[in-house]
């Protein structure tokens, strides 16, 4: 301390504002950035260990009944997985719900409340990309929900060896029956949590939305199958989203309806249901680059 | 940098922008103006998020109307409203718009923490914003408008909420902005005052209309007019008249006398500073007659008073600006 040191030996060095000269890869990267930002998001992965927590569980409850029936299906060598891959939708659909409604208003309504949407229409991406991107990463996000136990159903059940054609067949129809799910829930739920800033709001609307729908339409159904007017049983499918799903896999994609007597829609009916489908996917979309007209800025 | 001509913006009840035309070089240029006087209408346009109703503008040369992206990828915005997500870190945060602005991974991260430390942010920068204070907040929102190392930025309103300290901080960071980083600013306020020592250029727009375009020079011509308040003292009854006849001999430039219409507006002297000195000698001659010198202050100008053609004519009648 009492012998100045030479200058020479340290120094800090400001190096001052540098310009950058690099590439700016624009509005197409902006955009793959926003999905996979917002689908890692979607797990908690980038977020707080707090945030992990209820996505990572929610993924565990969906995949555990899988392992169970693959275990018991090779102990027991079955000759045929006790479940349908387009049934595991339709019986684990309150996971499904709940997933959503607590990842669809923390992709959305943050951007909202905080008012960070106006930061991202300051910059080269659009309203388009900016819909694209966050619709596309919470459809990626549940079908990889929704099509993992199915994968570990189908490795199952080719380490049981069971019949290789009829699986990978039933395996192609449950993916594209998630897939269709995926989308149409997805936009469900972004829809709502778009809705309001407020994230308790939007996880009650989509729990609302999807549990309210479902229990009337299966309440209507169970009338109209006990009065005997069967007819009806198809048709009030088309209210609420699950059986939507179960109707068009029921139609096309070779799946065992779970209506009242097995009643699902036949082909001409399994025609209006994908098209009631395809509707709200589009009308989804639609919907939410409204909403972001009005908040861009 | 920006160029407009006779921009209208009409909405159905009100016209935010009315035939403004504008030529702003490179430099710091304020932007004045009363709430709703156009100032975020102006800057939507400028990014090419709003279409004007009206008249054409230009943004580094590009179009609003049909290079908007363009135009978007070489300016940075920072807006006047909180727009931070509290859950997470500055860091996080300023990388993932950089990104939005195109920039690759790595180049994303670089330049993060360059600008956050050019900003002033340290350590703090890996904890969650939810914690930090207005200050820097405020920091962080002009990282992530300056992340993307633009030609030109956007500033809404950057002092709103801080105290004189942070504000005197803010204003001396958009000053570097220019003259460290080369970044061409446009900032808006609704105070002439702090803008005066930030910008080379000052915009008063009110009512969507231009009222006064020039370099801040011409503004500092009119804020040399000091206000001067003294005691009266047993030799002196009248210290004003006594002080008024003292600087009249030493040469210094009085105005009219102020009228009446505000109280104690009579015993306040109104003079030109031409410089360092007339502050001292106004200190001298004070100290020399033995009065007490109550204030000396440079005479604040509200936005009213750009409505005047000029300088000459603001300083001529003082009386009448005072009871606007």
């Amino acid at each position: 301390m009492s012998t100045p040191t030479p200058q020479a030996e340290t120094r800090i060095h400001n190096i001052g504002y540098r310009d950058y000269d690099g590439p700016r890869l624009g509005r197409a990267y902006a955009r793959r950035s926003l999905f996979s930002q917002s689908l890692r998001g979607a797990y908690g992965l980038g977020r707080s260990a707090k945030s992990k927590v209820l996505p990572m569980i929610l993924f565990a409850v969906m995949c555990i009944p899988a392992l169970v029936v693959v275990a018991v299906a090779v102990a027991t060598k079955l000759k045929d997985l006790p479940l349908d891959y387009t049934r595991y939708a339709i019986f684990t659909q309150a996971v499904i719900g709940l997933y959503l409604a607590s990842q669809a208003p923390q992709s959305v309504s943050r951007d909202l409340r905080f008012k960070t949407v106006p930061l991202y229409f300051s910059r080269p991406i659009e309203r388009v990309d900016y819909v694209l991107a966050k619709y596309g990463a919470m459809a990626a996000a549940l079908f990889i929900l929704t099509a993992s136990p199915l994968l570990i159903l189908y490795i199952g059940s080719l380490l049981a060896k069971m019949d290789f054609a009829d699986q990978t067949q039933g395996f192609a129809q449950g993916l594209v029956s998630v897939a269709l799910l995926s989308l149409l829930f997805g936009g469900i739920g972004l829809v709502l949590a778009a809705l309001t800033p407020r994230r308790g709001f939007g996880v009650a609307a989509v729990i609302a939305a999807l549990t309210i729908s479902y229990g009337a339409v299966s309440t209507l159904q169970a009338i109209a199958w006990s009065t005997d007017s069967l007819d009806a049983v198809p048709w009030l499918g088309l209210f609420s989203p699950i059986t939507l799903i179960d109707g068009v896999q029921t139609a096309f994609l070779g799946a065992t309806s779970s209506f009242p007597a097995e009643a699902g829609p036949g082909a001409g009916q399994g025609v209006v249901y994908l098209l009631v489908v395809l509707a709200l996917v589009a009308g989804s979309y639609a919907v939410l680059m409204r909403r972001y007209r009005k908040v861009g800025l | 940098m920006i160029a407009t001509e006779s921009l209208s913006k009409r909405f159905p009840r009100v016209t935010a922008l009315d035939r403004l035309s504008l030529d702003i070089g490179p430099g710091v240029t304020g932007l004045v103006g009363a709430n709703g006087a156009g100032k975020s209408t102006m800057i939507k346009i400028l990014l090419g998020l709003s279409p004007a109703t009206e008249g054409r503008a230009e943004v580094l040369g590009l179009d609003v109307a049909t290079s908007g992206p363009a135009i978007r990828e070489r300016v940075g915005y920072m807006p006047e409203h909180d727009c931070l997500p509290p859950d997470v870190s500055a860091t996080e945060f300023v990388v993932h718009m950089a990104r939005m602005s195109g920039l690759p991974p790595t180049a994303a991260r670089e330049r993060t923490a360059d600008t956050l430390r050019h900003v002033g942010l340290y350590e703090e920068r890996y904890r969650p914003i939810g914690g930090y204070s207005t200050g820097m907040k405020q920091r962080v929102k002009l990282a992530q408008a300056l992340v993307h190392d633009p030609k030109l930025v956007l500033l809404d309103e950057p002092t709103n909420g801080l105290d004189p300290v942070g504000r005197d901080e803010m204003l001396g960071l958009i000053r570097r902005v220019y003259t460290d980083f080369g970044i061409s600013v446009l900032v808006t306020s609704h105070l002439l005052g702090e803008l005066e020592r930030t910008c080379d250029h000052v915009v008063v727009i009110d009512g969507g209309k231009l009222l006064r375009s020039s370099s801040t020079s011409d503004f500092t011509q009119l804020t040399t007019t000091l206000a001067v308040e003294v005691t009266d003292s047993d030799t002196h009854p009248d210290g004003t008249a006594a002080l008024r006849k003292a600087l009249t001999a030493a040469g210094v430039v009085l105005h009219a006398r102020v009228e009446d219409g505000m109280p104690g507006a009579g015993h306040i002297l109104l003079l030109e500073a031409t410089g360092e000195e007339t502050y001292d000698l106004v200190r001298d001659t004070v100290a020399d007659l033995g009065l007490g010198l109550v204030r000396m202050e440079q005479r604040r100008h509200h936005i009213a008073e750009v409505f005047r053609p000029g300088p000459e004519a603001a300083a001529t009648q003082p009386q009448e600006v005072r009871t606007r």
